[in-house]
């Protein structure tokens, strides 16, 4: 489901007009607006999850949405590590998401 | 030659800058957030007299005038590590190294966690979160959802949403564990809504403050609670409910909700799946002090103050040389109490300086922050003015 955006408000306006812009997440292709983060545009689009946790593999979306938390960790054009709530979007930027890594040395890995 | 680092570009650290530049001195202000305004961007609210504050505006007038006085503001900056040299400070950040004699920590709060089962999963984010993709990026975090935690910031987040035309299905409390005490408790929390009673549009939370002020008529009010809540701003505030677990395997799905008592215990077999498709998690606020602590700066435990603040005195001063704070990494106040209190830093830093003339300004404007803090119509805690003494007395016992 997309959740899209609060083009109306009674008191902030109407939003705009933007540029728009096209990125990859997960090589499925999305359309933004141009001064949008990761984080904003993959909610518009109804993503919510941008990463597996390392470990466990259970899903993970925003939490803090400025930065603190660190949930929202994506791969961006190959540097791993960036937060998607403070990545404003470039067009064909390249986004995946943090998957599962494997644990060999955990007992009863997989 | 910069003259002084700020680091955040918040009310504290955009009103430092232009009270800086306002006397001549260079000054460079970074922020991690692609926008400048800091926490000022998400707000929104009706003061007494009807007219709206829009943060996004005031952001913009402070953006502005910083702007007009040369301040240099550079966004999307990270401060990795910083430490302190015989020229003066050294900010190690995402994109190089800053130096300036003079560094002001305005880094704002974070937001205290609150964690039920379930917390983890996507749809479940921050009050904080919320507000910012609302009002912010302008993008909706779902159709329908609850918010666990009742306090004066979600509360008026929970209006902002619901301004935006996103259901707020209820206001609930956590439910009490190991992390959540306070938080779960609906003594502690009435206690703390009641002195908002004369900003409510609710007859029971306004009849609730003028009454609620004694403890044993507080736990009477909690008795006759009525099952349903009571609604501010067509929002239902359930201070006898408390979400016991997020569900869902994907995405938030539902959230388990069951009735407590007034001192928060769960009343067995009431629990029942209220279907959502987002979660606020609403814990408060703390001071986000890493760096004053990285810069190794003495901390005092005040909790008027909101937990850990890097020890300084009035003049918004640290015991380290050069180093100065403002704003709420000194404790949880407004935003118009941070921009009075940047005001301040930046005559301080002035005076650090040997800028002539700044003595009787910073005086006048510390008399004047005082005044505005007596008469703020919405505080955080209610002792905020005594944590300050007590720790301004803790700064001069200290270092003076």
């Amino acid at each position: 489901m997309k959740y899209g955006r609060v083009t109306y408000h009674p008191v902030l306006g109407t939003l705009d007009k933007r540029e728009s812009l096209r990125f990859l997440f997960d090589d499925q292709e999305f359309e933004a607006y141009k001064g949008e983060t990761i984080a904003a545009a993959l909610l518009a689009n109804g993503v919510r999850t941008l990463r597996r946790h390392e470990e466990t593999g259970t899903p993970r979306g925003i939490y803090c949405n400025i930065g603190h938390c660190f949930e929202c960790r994506v791969t961006i054009d190959g540097i791993t590590g960036q937060r998607a709530c403070l990545t404003v979007l470039k067009d064909g930027m390249n986004i995946r998401s943090g998957e599962m890594l494997p644990t060999p040395l955990k007992k009863g890995a997989h | 030659m910069t003259d002084v680092l700020i680091v955040g570009a918040g009310p504290a650290g955009l009103s430092a800058a232009i009270s800086c530049a306002e006397r001549g001195l260079q000054v460079q202000v970074i922020d991690e957030f692609m926008r400048p305004g800091g926490r000022l961007l998400g707000q929104l609210y009706q003061e007494t007299d009807g007219s709206w504050w829009n943060g996004i505006e005031e952001a913009a007038k402070l953006q502005d005038k910083a702007a007009s006085l040369g301040v240099v503001l550079k966004l999307g900056i990270s401060v990795i590590d910083l430490n302190q040299s015989e020229d003066g400070w050294i900010v190690y950040t995402s994109t190089g190294i800053l130096k300036a004699p003079a560094l002001l920590l305005a880094t704002g709060a974070a937001e205290t966690a609150c964690p039920i089962p379930g917390w983890t999963l996507p749809g479940v984010m921050s009050i904080g979160a919320a507000q910012v993709m609302t009002n912010v990026h302008r993008v909706r975090v779902g159709m329908r959802g609850v918010i666990v935690g009742i306090n004066v910031l979600s509360m008026a987040i929970a209006h902002e949403l619901e301004l935006a035309g996103i259901k707020i299905a209820a206001m609930m409390l956590p439910a009490k564990n190991m992390i959540n005490k306070d938080v779960g408790d609906p003594r502690k929390v009435m206690q703390s809504i009641v002195r908002l009673g004369h900003l409510a549009p609710s007859p029971l939370l306004r009849l609730g403050s003028g009454l609620m002020r004694y403890s044993s008529l507080q736990s009477l009010g909690l008795h006759l609670y009525p099952k349903r809540g009571f609604k501010v701003w067509g929002i239902p505030v359930q201070l006898r409910k408390a979400a016991v677990e997020i569900e869902g395997i994907e995405k938030v799905e539902s959230v388990r909700v069951a009735n407590i008592s007034p001192e928060g215990d769960i009343v067995p077999s009431t629990s029942r799946s209220l279907p959502v498709d987002f979660v606020c998690m609403a814990g408060g606020l703390y001071p986000l002090a890493e760096l004053a602590a990285v810069a190794g700066c003495p901390f005092r435990y005040v909790p008027e103050l909101g937990g850990h603040v890097p020890l300084h005195n009035a003049r918004m001063e640290t015991p380290l040389a050069g180093l100065f704070v403002a704003g709420n990494i000194t404790g949880i106040e407004s935003a118009k109490i941070a921009a009075a209190q940047g005001s301040i830093a930046g005559l301080s830093i002035a005076a650090f300086h040997q800028v002539s003339g700044t003595e009787e300004d910073l005086l006048e404007s510390i008399q004047n922050l005082r005044i505005t803090r007596e008469k703020a119509s919405i505080q955080f805690h209610p002792q905020v003015a005594d944590g300050r003494r007590r720790l301004e007395s803790m700064f001069s016992e200290n270092f003076s």
